[in-house]
């Protein structure tokens, strides 16, 4: 085949995935401007776009409750990783002590532990302290499972800073404390970046421990929510397309500005089971 | 703490003057300690919330337990259970199937799409690989809010099908037994093509191009140029997608969940939802747990193996 034919054939065959994968989500998406309620076959544009949709799942569907819920976790859970993770990954990264191995190791049996394992005993033990259907419920789980991955990720970078910056700031008498914060972390923002992205990905879009761990509507994620939303109104297709465009938005929307840094995450993140 | 004991740096001495750190006793002996208080809150957190309830899933799968009364040891027998139970049984089947659905078909096609552009790469090739990813980043929750509306009785699927006169292939997908599974996996292979395809083309970078140069003066063409090339290149790449695909097979439940609950009958049945309906459903917390650490150690034989796999045949 010439060498045009060939480019011709790989822009065919990537236009057709690209088509494959935006399909459905244009459809979604222009299936919730139609009227609350209405009765849509097939794929069509609407009439006339109507955002009457979004505004019912705003407020009457509550999707407004379920969003502030899913920003206070993820908020946590997010901020908390990222601190615990940069100071253990400092440690593993640039100290040497006693059973430094074996309590990496230990951690990183977070990254293949499938969460299913952890969810039922999770929940009667919190139960026992009145944890759950808690904000924490959701937060300490998740942080406790994500540091794994944090801790892995912020290792490797620290393992990347030349030794000789370590040991100057030593020299100049900067605490180990010192050192971290002003010294090595600044020129490592992106893969913090990075990592806090991944963090927001997965927190935001957890389904499982919600699942279990909430009763009350008040503490329901976006996710949650959703899930209720279907239950509820199972064959109201407008109304269920916008609740879906209302939970999936946030993270596409950061996911589209910052995509070049999410992508490079997901090779590591990938390897998170 | 691991500065003290170091060798001198290579820092030239005229770089920090030379201000020597002398330390009593207890500061050094606070600096030993250093280390473990960085490491403490992660440590604390991760044993607390993931290592103990881990531990303690093994411990209830001993055990017959409604969730409420007290419950009785009973041995192996939930294990036991597994071999005979047709639903158990029924969940791990299906994840097979599932198999075949989320990882066979990304990685062929991430493959393919590979394959094609080792030899010509392309302009716009970060527009096209923001769209292909996209299914990744959204919850897979609304994701089957999405597919529930493709797959629906008037759904655009079966008007597609209406449109091109194969009035005769229209189902209810997810509500027959035979469709429902696949039109599952399906949704997986939308969701995972994406993220192979960006993985295999990362993998593609490091393949020096000298190689491609080598195999083009030997007159390879395309598809000599893949076995001899491209493949062997990819090897890494092809045990991180195996592995992420059949761990996420393996451990599906939000689709499940959303989309049949395991439905109709036990066809799209899969061992997360069973762990889920046994411990808060059906009060059989003990087989829930057994389930639940067989799940585990299968992901865990999963992931060593294919990639003690990948590193065997590497040397």
């Amino acid at each position: 085949m010439s060498r045009s034919g060939e480019k011709l054939l790989t822009y065919a065959i990537l236009g057709a995935f690209s088509l494959a994968a935006l399909v459905p989500i244009v459809g979604v998406i222009s299936l919730a401007m139609n009227e609350p309620r209405e009765l849509v076959s097939g794929f069509a544009l609407p009439d006339r776009i109507s955002l009457e949709t979004f505004r019912y799942a705003w407020e009457a569907a509550n999707f407004s409750t379920y969003l502030q819920s899913s920003v206070i976790v993820s908020f946590a859970v997010v901020a908390a990783t990222t601190f615990f993770s940069i100071l253990a990954g400092y440690a593993f990264g640039t100290m040497r002590f006693r059973g430094s191995t074996v309590l990496f190791y230990t951690l990183l049996l977070g990254m293949i532990i499938p969460f299913e394992a952890v969810v039922v005993p999770l929940y009667y033990d919190l139960r026992t302290f009145g944890l759950t259907d808690s904000y924490w419920a959701l937060i300490l789980p998740q942080v406790g499972l994500n540091v794994s991955f944090g801790t892995f990720w912020m290792r490797a970078y620290f393992r990347s800073v030349p030794r000789t910056l370590i040991d100057a700031a030593h020299i100049d008498g900067a605490s180990p404390w010192r050192t971290l914060w002003r010294v090595l972390l600044p020129p490592g923002r992106p893969a913090v970046v990075t990592l806090m992205l991944l963090l927001f990905m997965w927190t935001w879009n957890e389904f499982l421990l919600a699942l279990v761990m909430i009763q009350s509507e008040e503490f329901r994620t976006a996710p949650l929510g959703l899930a209720f939303f279907v239950g509820n109104r199972s064959t109201d297709y407008v109304s269920l397309a916008a609740g879906a465009v209302i939970v999936a938005l946030p993270v596409v929307a950061v996911y589209l500005i910052l995509q070049r840094d999410f992508i490079r995450g997901m090779f590591t993140g990938a390897l998170r089971g | 703490m691991s500065l003290a004991t170091d060798p001198p740096s290579a820092v030239s001495p005229a770089a920090g003057g030379a201000r020597r750190v002398t330390r009593s006793r207890p500061a050094r002996a606070r600096a030993a300690l250093a280390p473990y208080l960085y490491i403490a809150p992660a440590l604390l957190l991760f044993a607390v919330f993931v290592l103990a309830p881990f531990a303690h899933t093994i411990w209830l799968s001993f055990f017959d337990w409604d969730g409420v009364t007290l419950g009785s040891w009973v041995g192996l027998e939930n294990y036991s259970d597994i071999f005979s139970d047709s639903v158990i049984q029924r969940s791990f089947l299906n994840v097979l199937v599932l198999v075949f659905f989320v990882a066979v078909i990304p990685i062929v096609v991430g493959l393919v799409i590979a394959a094609t552009l080792a030899r010509s790469p392309l302009r716009g090739m970060t527009a096209f690989r923001t769209i292909i990813f996209l299914p990744q980043v959204i919850s897979t929750v609304a994701v089957a809010v999405i597919w529930r509306w493709l797959y629906a009785e008037d759904g655009p699927f079966n008007e597609v099908l209406r449109t091109i006169g194969l009035d005769s292939f229209t189902h209810a997908w997810l509500g027959d037994y035979t469709w429902a599974l696949p039109a599952i996996g399906m949704v997986g292979a939308w969701i995972l093509t994406g993220l192979c395809m960006v993985l295999f083309l990362a993998g593609l970078q490091q393949i020096p191009g000298s190689l491609y140069d080598a195999a083009r003066v030997d007159g390879a063409g395309a598809i000599r140029e893949f076995f001899t090339v491209t493949l062997p290149g990819l090897r890494g790449v092809l045990a991180v997608t195996t592995t992420l695909t059949v761990v996420w097979a393996l451990r599906s439940f939000d689709l499940v969940f959303v989309m049949t609950r395991g439905g109709p009958g036990t066809s799209t049945m899969v061992p997360g939802m069973q762990i889920y309906q046994r411990a808060f459903q059906t009060g059989r917390v003990g087989s829930a747990c057994a389930i639940a650490v067989v799940l585990a150690i299968i992901v865990f034989v999963v992931t060593v193996g294919i990639n003690r796999f990948a590193e065997r045949d590497q040397r």
